[in-house]
């Protein structure tokens, strides 16, 4: 039998996953995580992006994190995200236009232009689309 | 036939309010539903992120943030989470007599109290009895926002950081289920660490990038889910009370209605029976 760890993922809005997983990789504030049971406890901020579980069973599971925070204890593993999403209920069109917006808004700056904002904006777009195509790969 | 008017006037009046009770009943449980989602909703966050502060809490963090220094307690803050409409039972009442008996034991400890209301109930209740009271927010709805109450909150938070308060409680209902709601106080400041957790201050986590940043960003948005799902849970708790002080009230109503039904037969039967006498009587007599 492998090693398992619990793994826990909420948004504000609602639980998105709960049980036993053999790994978990996301990318946290300064870098890309790989987190194996036994981990050294850890508290880190994680980045818009990808959120890849290995099931017990070898199967994977694909969820998109806007932000927020990751803490491990050594045989659990909790995400508080601030928005987060399983993969397939992502709406492609809206994050690529969302993706566009974002990049226009970066191009023609005006005067009263929030450019953080802008930046937020299209780093999560990109991130929605990243985890869409690492998705789509497993499919093929 | 003029036999009991007042009756059948009282029984019209208490027709009307059985009306309108049964009324409230169901707006309060079409309410319920949508009040119960949210707080169903917000709930895994609110409780994971207890449990990682109550971890960090425990542990022996490199840089403690000033909320999590426990102090010798001279004053308190509570924040209380109460209604904004009544008419819904006992519900603010519990809260409050509990709230008294707490903050009672700490005067007779020498330890004054100030408070944070949210809801008119509160806001009522003590202005009528007296307490130094702080902040007010009013009108929060069933679908609170959180900027709305941050706002009166930061009041709370700044007197913890200048030292005014030594403590923050939060007062408010728990949502046992629809029948049983009951008040709470829960320790918001200093942080309240995870009991029940063996290891204690021996280990600290790793943090990326830096402790006192993360730690900080983490405590704020701890405080905030936990006030946000505190007046979630309350409107929830709001809603079912209401639709029971409701449910009850159309009952008795109906109750009353039957009591005075009877009376009111009563007289009407007695009335035509003493009108066939008379009209015996005065045949007999003729």
């Amino acid at each position: 039998m492998t090693a398992t760890m619990r793994c826990d993922i909420v948004s504000a809005e609602q639980e998105i996953f709960s049980g036993a997983v053999t790994m978990v990789s996301l990318r946290g504030t300064i870098g890309e995580l790989g987190i194996l049971p036994g981990h050294a406890p850890l508290l880190t901020g994680i980045q818009p992006g990808v959120v890849q579980l290995r099931l017990e069973n070898g199967e994977e599971e694909v969820f998109y994190a806007s932000g927020g925070f990751l803490e491990i204890q050594p045989s659990i593993v909790t995400i508080l995200a601030d928005t987060a999403s399983r993969a397939e209920d992502i709406d492609e069109a809206a994050a690529a236009e969302a993706r566009q917006a974002a990049e226009r808004a970066l191009s023609e700056q005006a005067a009263d232009f929030d450019f953080s904002l802008a930046t937020a904006q299209l780093a999560q777009a990109a991130a929605q689309l990243r985890t869409l195509e690492e998705l789509r790969k497993r499919r093929r | 036939m003029a036999v009991g008017k007042e009756i059948r006037k009282k029984i019209g009046s208490v027709e009307n309010t059985q009306k309108i009770t049964s009324a409230m009943q169901m707006v309060a449980a079409s309410k319920m539903r949508r009040t119960q989602e949210n707080m169903r909703r917000g709930k895994p966050y609110a409780e994971k992120m207890r449990q990682v502060i109550g971890h960090l809490a425990n542990a022996n963090p490199e840089y403690r943030h000033a909320y999590m220094v426990e102090r010798e307690v001279r004053r308190v803050g509570y924040l209380v989470v109460s209604t904004d409409k009544g008419l819904c039972g006992g519900l603010n009442v519990n809260l409050f007599r509990e709230l008294v008996r707490d903050m009672a034991q700490r005067h007779s400890q020498g330890v004054e109290s100030d408070l944070a209301l949210v809801g008119n109930k509160a806001a009522a209740f003590f202005r009528s009895i007296g307490g130094n009271v702080v902040a007010v927010m009013h009108n929060v709805g069933e679908s609170p926002v959180l900027a709305d109450l941050i706002g009166g909150v930061k009041v709370m938070f700044d007197a913890y950081e200048e030292n005014r308060i030594d403590r923050l409680y939060i007062a408010s209902n728990d949502f046992v289920n629809t029948m049983v709601q009951s008040p709470v106080m829960r320790q918001l400041l200093p942080l309240n660490p995870d009991v029940g957790d063996s290891h204690q201050r021996r280990w600290d986590y790793l943090y990326e990038p830096d402790a006192r940043q993360l730690i900080e960003d983490l405590v704020v948005r701890y405080v905030e889910s936990q006030i946000y799902q505190a007046v979630v849970e309350n409107a929830a708790c709001e809603q079912a009370a209401k639709m029971i002080a409701m449910k009850n009230a159309t009952e008795n109503a109906e109750k009353l209605i039957g009591e005075l039904k009877l009376i009111y037969n009563n007289a009407r039967q007695a009335a035509i029976t003493q009108e066939i006498a008379e009209i015996v009587g005065g045949a007999a007599a003729v």
